[in-house]
């Protein structure tokens, strides 16, 4: 699992923030598009791509894209 | 033995609440993201006087109407519901007054929410195959806006208030196949009305706020959604693979999928994670929104009405849920 696909990836669920702006050190909660359905995505996202299951929970938990790929990556 | 679906038939309260009437209550939301999301632009609600009982007649009304089928020829009638007119008796009891059954019909209410449509098929099939009834009637009918918070501004976008009815046969258009059911009671509190039945039977008033960040209200509805999502992203694919193996059957044998329409991003989700290919596989709840037990009876008639199911096909259904609770089976059209 690769860091920079998992951006991509992330990167994916978002309509209106450009993935430059998104970047491993990004606290994502502060982004403006940021959403409880964002979220969603997020789960979704990490279910179909890496098969594996994380809560709204854990996602609170984890500040920066680069927390939230050492979550997944440690699944 | 085969059993058949003999006919389809809903009912939508005339109170409709478009998202434009939802933006004015939360002006700081982003009503078009949402709902490009979701997939709604309007539901219907009951009016404040309706119950599901009520709206479960008229489904049933509708349905005699429109395939001239007398209150006589019915001899079971089942009622899925989770807001009942009553703790006792059974709605399903009183419709059978209602709606002029005949008193040698047996009667029931069965409490499940999305995989209600799909566990009435199965229980009619039952009953039907042991020879216990011939004509079954299945009402669902579901007023979940009732339990909303005025302040729950996702569930009020995703729920939308329905009826749908559908007679089970020994003969008929539709023939029901095999079922694949589920159940998970461990998931019980993700999805939940806590407050008002004999568990904590006074309303508390209180509210917490969840793992997600939402307002958990004891007196309303709740429902944690990354658990829900989860949960269905985990059984509904295994389902729909026990459902072809119990038919063999393989995904290109389906000519067509109508799974509960819980919202358009999740059935999007489902679809690709089944690997369902787009074409095949119904999306329509903008107009109703997640009406729980009747979306897969309402999509039905939909496609039906619109072409999209026709003649000699198979179409799987599925349902998934409050409970937690899932089921599947191919109807051959």
């Amino acid at each position: 699992m690769e860091l920079n696909d998992f951006i991509e990836n992330f990167a994916d669920q978002f309509d209106e923030t450009d993935i430059s702006e998104i970047q491993p050190d990004t606290e994502f909660h502060e982004l403006d598009e940021w959403s409880s359905l964002t979220a969603m995505g997020i789960i979704a996202m990490v279910k179909t791509q890496y098969g594996k299951a994380i809560t709204g929970k854990e996602i609170r938990g984890c500040s920066t894209v680069e927390d939230l790929f050492n979550l997944v990556a440690g699944k | 033995m085969n059993v058949y679906i003999k006919a389809i038939s809903y009912y939508l309260p005339e109170r409709t609440v478009t998202n434009e009437e939802l933006l004015k209550e939360f002006p700081e939301w982003s009503v078009d993201k949402v709902a490009a999301k979701v997939g709604v632009d309007s539901r219907h609600l009951a009016a404040d006087d309706e119950t599901a009982g009520d709206m479960a007649e008229r489904a049933a009304r509708n349905l005699f109407r429109e395939y001239n089928i007398l209150p006589e020829e019915i001899d079971f009638l089942l009622l899925c519901t989770q807001s009942p007119d009553y703790f006792l008796p059974s709605t399903a009891c009183m419709l059978q007054h209602r709606l002029g059954i005949p008193t040698s019909a047996g009667a029931f209410d069965y409490d499940l929410g999305c995989s209600g449509c799909v566990y009435g098929l199965a229980i009619a099939k039952g009953l039907i195959a042991a020879g216990v009834a011939h004509n079954v009637l299945l009402l669902t009918a579901e007023t979940y806006n009732k339990y909303l918070h005025p302040s729950d501004k996702s569930n009020r976008s995703i729920f939308g208030d329905g009826a749908a009815a559908c007679l089970i046969s020994t003969e008929g258009f539709v023939r029901i196949g095999g079922f694949a059911l589920g159940t998970d009671g461990s998931g019980a509190e993700r999805l939940i009305v806590k407050t008002g039945a004999s568990r904590h039977k006074r309303q508390t008033g209180l509210s917490v706020t969840d793992e997600e960040g939402h307002t958990w209200h004891d007196d309303y509805l709740y429902m944690n959604g990354g658990a829900i999502f989860n949960f269905t992203l985990d059984v509904v694919p295994t389902m729909v693979d026990q459902i072809l193996e119990k038919h063999n059957m393989c995904k290109d044998d389906i000519d067509y999928y109508v799974f509960h329409q819980a919202n358009k991003f999740m059935l999007n989700t489902i679809r690709k994670v089944c690997g369902i290919p787009k074409e095949k596989f119904y999306v329509n709840l903008s107009q109703t929104g997640n009406t729980v037990s009747s979306t897969v009876f309402i999509a039905l008639k939909e496609c039906l009405q619109s072409g999209k199911i026709q003649k000699g096909m198979k179409v799987m259904i599925a349902g998934f849920g409050v409970g937690l609770s899932w089921g599947g089976t191919v109807l051959e059209f």
